[in-house]
């Protein structure tokens, strides 16, 4: 599908001081350090949950538990298409009685969280969930919001947010791009 | 984008890399049967049509528990309650089936190449549960899934196929599978259930009719059924087969310590297997019941699981 | 009165190879020279084409009386036609067999519309069941040329001698199936890697090889002539070699299909199944050399055409057969002359004087003889569509496949049974 970039919203210098700012929020919000775990969502959740896990341990002095979680067989759309689906392995940590942050890269319908809650509940009872996006781009299908949010960024609906990481696509920035009609 | 997947008909014609593919689609679902809740919404609106011509309740089980963890329906079909008795084809008893609009189709049949027949007929995808004697795929699956995570891997494995070979769909897809990485494979059993022929089926076959000598060095030892239902033949007697191929303590000693032992069930103790064999540290049987799940459960998934439209968009997250 | 001009005209019987003119006049050959005018004669220009003796399948299913949804004498005759056939020889395994000679005259009287000969050939045994002899002086008088329990090998060696001395003294030859029951029961297809990979039962080379040997000491025992029918092994060619060689009156035919096919072309298509079943590749080169050699009496199509209901099913549960009379000549144009194993000559004769000899009858174009020619191609180039087939069935492997060389015109009792 064509797509044009139409302008950068964040740098990588402006990324990694999201993410320290996020860190220090999340530590500021979160009354029991200990039962915290950061579950990130494949794809792109998962590197920024674990530099957010490292920035937190380096606030707090010692490691915080981070995993991942695949949400492909928990989505709600059926529509069976000609490409091949493809699942992952889930590495999530004990979830019963534990304060679980979700993190991905951006929150727009907000499917994929609750997907990821179900995924979630699936495995035990958290105390309690929340969310953490670096990007919240609007137009929400659900009544799901994210207590962390990096940024806040207006989009039409036929825009796109592409957020690249190191781990994955080898630069670092976040885009807004369109579709070309 | 891979093409979707259409059928899984046999293991022949696959490559290393899909079967491995297919053995990695399989981990997250053997994840799932740990987990206290085991169902999911994945197949939700999905019907899966179990057509088994042939009797089946350990196969056929795991093919609709597999559906029902994924949240699908099945519709199940049944030889001896069909209409075939009253003399309807299994095309059309196909076609009604394929009338009430499932997804995909599992078929067993008593009749070799019933599978890739049917899938020639319909418009959804046919899963292979066990064609005549021609093959047996999520078994070979299964199996293979069991070996990889006990011995880390399937290359270069010793194994040895103990049995009726010759009227074994579980041995044919277990001798294409391994063999296509790289394993060195014992046919053992009685003379005439042993054509030369086999050793022709794939690269790295050979026939054995001493069982001391088969086992020797054996990583893996796969014990078949001896199915005396299937043989319109003079069987070999009982004891004569005890005798000369039973797998007892004392044989199985002859094989690598830490050789696993696999069976597709169910084992008739006593005759194939000795009781305690069947019991011991070297014994795969339950894993693979487990496995099997995963294995159904994924290849469900691949066949007829849906992806959305938000996973075609590049770096779109949603 | 029909002239055909320009023609080569080939007959072994006549050591014949030369381009020449017929005339057919009173369904007959009535002169036979280059350069024929005729007045008020049809004139069909045959340039370019092959003019042969008409051409006669020994085996044959024709379904009727018992299984008209299948073939009838009137359309199997018909397809005959479009293979270039002028004479078949239906088998006896109908509904009721052909044992008793009110059954040939039926056969006989509806073959009477039809556009080629129909010589039937009688069961040796009532019902073919294999237990008494069927009533095979009676049905010679209604018109039966050879016997055979064809579905079925004669069932004993006893009975095959029983029938061989009687058939001896009424100048019939006896057609055998040959085939080894125990080792037949439950096969569907030959036994070798091709049957092992598929997992389907096979029966091996000496299913047919063990009941040949049978068959050709019974004939030595009793001096009577034995055809071997669709003969498919290398090891039944062996024998058949050596019964010739001792002076024997042995006879065998092939299909094109086993001259064509090999067991590696076998799919779990039921289009591919037939007994005996097409065989290994070095059967199939040990058939082609004997056609060429002349071990091999004649090529017989062994149509056999079963209706959707019995074919569409799986491997296992369908009816064994094929339908063969269009694409037989094509066939063989292929693989045995296109391929230079044979000559022109020695084309024909599989078709012609080689069945003519296996009846005890002559086939040949001189003055005299019945008006029967067949018209062929070398070269034309076309494709076997089997749903333009004159068959009622549609249970043909060569669906689809494209040829050059075929049937261009069949000509019978001086008419025109088909042209294309």
């Amino acid at each position: 599908m064509p797509v044009v970039e139409k302008k950068q919203v964040m740098s990588a210098t402006e990324m990694d001081r999201t993410l320290q700012r996020l860190a220090h929020e999340i530590v500021e919000r979160t009354a029991d350090i200990d039962r915290l775990a950061l579950v990130g969502i494949r794809r792109r959740g998962i590197p920024l949950a674990e530099r957010l896990a490292r920035n937190i341990g380096a606030v707090v002095g010692h490691p915080i538990s981070v995993g991942s979680i695949d949400i492909t067989l928990y989505r709600d759309d059926l529509s069976t298409t000609a490409t091949q689906p493809e699942v992952h392995a889930s590495d999530i940590p004990a979830v019963d009685d534990r304060d679980i942050l979700l993190v991905d890269d951006v929150l727009y319908t907000a499917r994929t969280i609750r997907a990821a809650i179900n995924g979630l509940f699936d495995l035990g009872r958290p105390r309690r969930i929340r969310l953490c996006v670096l990007i919240d781009r609007g137009h929400r299908e659900l009544p799901i919001e994210a207590s962390f949010v990096g940024r806040v960024v207006q989009t039409t609906l036929s825009e796109l947010v592409d957020v690249r990481l190191q781990e994955i696509d080898g630069e670092e920035r976040v885009m807004l791009i369109d579709r070309v009609p | 984008m891979p093409e979707r997947i259409g059928h899984l008909l046999a293991i022949e014609p696959l490559s290393a890399e899909q079967i491995t593919f297919f053995l990695d689609q399989s981990k997250p679902f053997q994840q799932i049967q740990r987990h206290p809740l085991k169902k999911l919404a994945t197949l939700r609106g999905k019907s899966v049509a179990l057509a088994f011509f042939e009797p089946s309740t350990r196969t056929r089980i795991s093919f609709a528990t597999a559906a029902a963890r994924l949240g699908a329906d099945t519709m199940s079909l049944q030889a001896a309650s069909s209409s075939l008795k009253k003399g309807e084809s299994l095309i059309d008893t196909v076609h009604t089936l394929e009338a009430m609009k499932p997804d995909c189709i599992v078929l067993r049949h008593a009749a070799s190449g019933a599978a890739d027949f049917i899938a020639r007929h319909v418009a959804i995808p046919v899963i292979n549960a066990g064609d005549g004697l021609h093959e047996h795929p999520t078994q070979a699956l299964l199996d293979a899934l069991t070996i990889r995570d006990r011995r880390g891997g399937l290359e270069g494995l010793s194994v040895t196929i103990l049995g009726d070979i010759s009227h074994s769909r579980v041995a044919r897809s277990n001798i294409h599978l391994l063999s296509k990485f790289g394993a060195r494979i014992t046919l053992c059993g009685p003379a005439m259930w042993l054509p030369r022929e086999l050793e022709l089926l794939a690269p790295g076959v050979r026939r054995c009719s001493r069982i001391e000598e088969a086992l020797d060095g054996a990583d893996v030892v796969i014990a078949l059924r001896v199915q005396q239902e299937r043989l319109n033949e003079p069987a070999l007697p009982r004891d004569e087969y005890i005798r000369q191929f039973q797998l007892t303590r004392s044989r199985l000693a002859g094989a690598r310590p830490d050789a696993l032992l696999l069976h597709p069930g169910p084992i008739i103790r006593g005759l194939e297997v000795e009781s305690p064999v069947a019991d011991g540290p070297q014994s795969c049987v339950l894993e693979q019941v487990t496995n099997g799940l995963a294995v159904r459960m994924a290849l469900l998934f691949l066949l007829i699981g849906g992806t959305g439209g938000i996973e075609d968009l590049p770096h779109a997250s949603d | 009165m029909l002239l055909i001009k320009n023609g080569r005209v080939v007959d072994p019987a006549t050591q014949t190879d030369a381009v020449l003119d017929i005339l057919l006049d009173g369904g007959l050959i009535a002169d036979l020279k280059p350069g024929l005018e005729v007045p008020g004669a049809e004139v069909i220009d045959a340039r370019g084409w092959v003019v042969a003796p008409g051409f006669i399948d020994l085996h044959c299913h024709l379904r009727e009386p018992g299984d008209e949804s299948s073939e009838t004498i009137q359309s199997g005759a018909g397809a005959a036609a479009r293979g270039g056939f002028t004479a078949i020889c239906p088998m006896p395994n109908t509904h009721p067999v052909n044992d008793n000679a009110s059954v040939t005259r039926s056969i006989v009287e509806r073959a009477s519309a039809a556009p080629v000969r129909v010589w039937p050939i009688g069961a040796v045994s009532a019902g073919s069941r294999g237990e008494s002899l069927a009533e095979i002086a009676a049905m010679k008088e209604a018109g039966i040329v050879a016997v055979s329990d064809d579905g079925h090998p004669v069932a004993t060696a006893k009975l095959l001698r029983q029938a061989m001395e009687y058939c001896r003294a009424l100048n019939l030859p006896v057609i055998d199936h040959c085939e080894e029951p125990s080792l037949f029961a439950g096969a569907v297809m030959r036994e070798g890697p091709r049957s092992v990979r598929m997992g389907l039962s096979g029966m091996p080379a000496a299913t047919e090889s063990i009941c040949v040997a049978r068959d050709v000491q019974v004939a030595e025992l009793t001096g009577g002539r034995l055809h071997i029918a669709h003969l498919s092994a290398a090891e039944s060619l062996d024998l058949v070699r050596q019964a010739k060689r001792r002076g024997l009156a042995v006879t065998c035919e092939v299909t094109p299909h086993h001259f064509t096919l090999t067991d590696d072309d076998v799919q779990y298509d039921s289009r591919f199944k037939v007994n005996p079943p097409i065989a290994s590749g070095q059967d199939r080169q040990a058939l082609l050399d004997g056609l060429a050699d002349g071990s091999v009496d004649a090529i017989a199509t062994d149509h056999a055409p079963h209706e959707p209901a019995k074919k569409d099913v799986e491997f296992d549960h369908a009816a064994f057969g094929m339908t063969g009379f269009e694409t037989a000549l094509s066939l063989a144009i292929e693989q045995l002359y296109h391929s230079g194993r044979v000559g022109l000559g020695r084309l024909v004769e599989l078709f012609t004087t080689g069945p003519a000899r296996v009846l005890g009858i002559t086939r040949r174009i001189a003055k005299g003889e019945p008006g029967d020619l067949t018209l062929f191609s070398l070269d034309h180039p076309w494709t076997f569509h089997v749903e333009e087939s004159a068959s009622l069935s549609r249970n043909s492997p060569f669906d689809g496949r494209s040829f050059h060389g075929a049937p261009m015109m069949t000509v019978v009792a001086g008419r025109i049974a088909w042209r294309r």
